[in-house]
């Protein structure tokens, strides 16, 4: 039996079309895009099928944990039709616009108020940021092992067998538990929830703490509480113009290009 | 604050020598250091960088730190953490460069929590502040849909830099500085993650990040057996293939040539992407690419608008064609 805790965000959708993504850059922020829903962070998702292996073999209890605010049931309860055991949420004003440090501060004492747990895991990154840090953070705060952007994690006699990315291959580490492993999309892709499960889901309610719940310092979390500042946001503007090159036929069209590359000295 | 002086760039090494990346980190260190009216210098750890040590020098260190001992031998978080913490709290430097790859990103945040500091990880840019003399870190952001410029207000600032985003310095042998040993003891027994084994595959031809030539698939190539066409034609121009990350996630090809945020980096000077839409994800992989060929049947698709030339079209009619006059062309 393992106890799991797999931290989920809820996110912009990283998949929506690039044009779709608009930011106010005189208020430096994103504007959300109206019509396309959040979702919960892309390898987060990837966490939680991690941690439903793990479950399907040795047995154990999930509990899926976000920080946020405005946080959707229909999204975050996403990790409930998965499969997860228990959602806790950690929504209050006071907890938003964090950086690494305050965010991996606040999840750090919800999962100390948790308590029961041998592994924890998160998204290599979460992908409104692509911050990279609050997994490696929470090992940190609570003392523990990690290992990141890991493609399979297993437990073997109590231990945990990970299987970390590296550029031309992977390689086993062992971390002794409790410990905390990060995802990357090299892991087995998630699993789409069942109507059954959707249907528990929703009638499952979250437990939702308060920043006194959790005993933090006021000052340490949220925007109150970040050691690094935005100062500014804006989007690049990245277009060429590109040559199209056209012809009656697809054949007669790649014939022209790849004498256009020669004259322009391409190929 | 004055306690911080100075900066240091971690060098990961590869193969024995100083990795492009290590390189640019010097040449971007140099330059902050000259601004900063600060000096530069390096650190090496593993089993027998030593026989290394001169070569920062040569890119702009004037000193370089040297960790070295079997302990080292294999890449395990809480070792080298040690090691870096410990550099890092006898030199007190105001800056600390590690590169984004999977060990600077692995190790960045977590010596920024030890040090009860930030990290600010896969920079493309850095200036400094004049006001504040901080440094002012452009990071790519929602998938690189935008970009963000941050500022961390407690020392040491510790980020890590995208790979060919920041020029490397001209070698200059002839330069000299100092080496400095510091010894690390670190009790195997009291640490509790465990090196087991690599599995790597190995790469036939022209590896992806050294690659002059990409030929990248995307998802509208259909298959493993489409990608053998790619490989033909990476093949004639002394190039190599990649792939956006579904035909990777879908097993038509390994892992390891995901291109893009999540996967490699890729300056070539010539690109020809087929079949991918131009996500920002895939997008961010091609930074330094010089020029990018598109091949997609949708006109709209956004990789267009990225592109130098395109062919709006079905790649399973323009790619035989292509390749046919390629080959005429090289043979
Ligand atoms: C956090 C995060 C990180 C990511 N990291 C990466 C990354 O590192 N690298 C990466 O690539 N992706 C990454 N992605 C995924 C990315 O968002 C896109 O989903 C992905 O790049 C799309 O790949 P694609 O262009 O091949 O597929 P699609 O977007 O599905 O596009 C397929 C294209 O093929 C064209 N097509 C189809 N059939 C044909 C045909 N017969 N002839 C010609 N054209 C055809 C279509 O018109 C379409 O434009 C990431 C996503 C997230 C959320
Ligand atoms: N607000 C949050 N709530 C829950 N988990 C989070 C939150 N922010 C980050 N995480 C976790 O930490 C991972 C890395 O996030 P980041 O360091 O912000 O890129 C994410 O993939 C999540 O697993």
């Amino acid at each position: 039996m393992i106890n799991i805790i797999v931290c989920v965000k809820q996110t912009t959708d990283p998949e929506a079309p690039p044009c779709s993504f608009k930011i106010d850059s005189s208020a430096n922020r994103v504007i959300f895009p109206a019509g396309i829903p959040p979702v919960i962070s892309t390898f987060d998702e990837y966490a939680m099928e991690a941690a439903l292996r793990i479950k399907d073999k040795v047995g154990g209890k999930i509990t899926a944990l976000s920080l946020g605010v405005n946080l959707l049931r229909d999204v975050v309860k996403k990790t409930l039709s998965m499969g997860a055991d228990e959602l806790v949420l950690l929504e209050d004003p006071a907890f938003a616009d964090g950086d690494s440090w305050s965010t991996a501060y606040a999840l750090s004492m919800a999962i100390k108020k948790i308590g029961d747990y041998d592994l924890i895991l998160c998204g290599r990154q979460a992908v409104d940021w692509d911050s990279g840090q609050v997994g490696s953070g929470i090992a940190e705060i609570l003392g523990l092992p990690s290992v990141t952007v890991a493609r399979k994690v297993e437990i073997v006699e109590g231990k945990a067998r990970v299987e970390r990315v590296i550029p031309d291959g992977y390689e086993l580490i062992e971390m002794s538990l409790p410990g905390v492993v990060t995802l990357g999309n090299e892991h087995a892709a998630p699993r789409y929830p069942n109507v059954r499960s959707i249907m528990a889901a929703k009638r499952k309610e979250p437990i939702v703490w308060k920043p006194a719940d959790i005993g933090v310092d006021p000052a340490m979390i949220g925007s109150r509480g970040r050691r690094v500042k935005l100062t500014r946001l804006f989007q690049s503007a990245r277009y060429t113009k590109c040559e199209m090159v056209s012809a009656d036929t697809p054949e007669e069209a790649a014939r022209k290009l790849v004498a256009k590359l020669r004259a322009n000295k391409v190929i | 604050m004055e306690r911080y002086q100075g900066i240091l760039a971690y060098c990961e090494t590869a193969n024995g020598k100083l990795s492009p990346l290590d390189t640019e980190l010097l040449g971007t260190g140099s330059q902050l250091a000259t601004e900063l009216g600060q000096s530069l210098s390096a650190l090496l750890i593993g089993t027998d960088v030593g026989a290394i040590a001169s070569e920062p020098l040569a890119y702009g260190a004037s000193k370089v730190y040297v960790v070295e001992g079997p302990l080292f031998k294999d890449y395990i978080t809480e070792i080298y953490l040690v090691g870096l913490a410990k550099v890092i709290s006898e030199t007190s430097p105001e800056i600390v460069l590690l590169g984004q790859t999977q060990i600077g990103r692995d190790l960045a945040p977590r010596l920024a929590f030890r040090l009860k500091t930030a990290a600010t990880l896969d920079c493309t840019a850095l200036t400094i502040d004049p006001a504040t003399k901080r440094m002012l870190m452009t990071k790519p952001v929602f998938g690189g849909n935008a970009m963000a410029i941050q500022m961390c207000e407690v020392s040491p600032q510790i980020v890590t830099l995208r790979s060919k985003a920041f020029s490397p310095p001209v070698k200059d042998s002839s330069r000299q500085g100092e080496i400095i040993k510091i010894s690390v003891a670190i009790d195997p027994a009291s640490t509790r993650t465990k090196f087991l084994e690599r599995k790597t595959e190995a790469v036939s031809g022209i590896k992806l990040e050294e690659a002059k030539v990409i030929v990248t698939g995307g998802r509208g190539i259909g298959g493993p057996e489409g990608f053998k066409q790619l490989e033909e034609l990476a093949q004639i121009l002394k190039g190599a293939v990649g792939a956006s990350r579904p035909p990777c996630d879908n097993k038509w090809v390994s892992d390891n040539l995901q291109v893009g945020l999540t996967g490699k980096i890729v300056s070539p000077k010539m690109c020809i992407a087929v079949a991918v839409s131009g996500s920002s994800q895939h997008l961010s992989g091609y930074s330094g690419a010089k020029v990018i060929v598109a091949i997609n049947k949708d006109a709209e698709a956004n990789i267009f608008k990225v592109a130098h030339y395109g062919v709006v079209g079905d790649w399973k009619k323009v790619l035989p064609v292509f390749l046919a006059e390629v080959k005429k062309l090289v043979s």
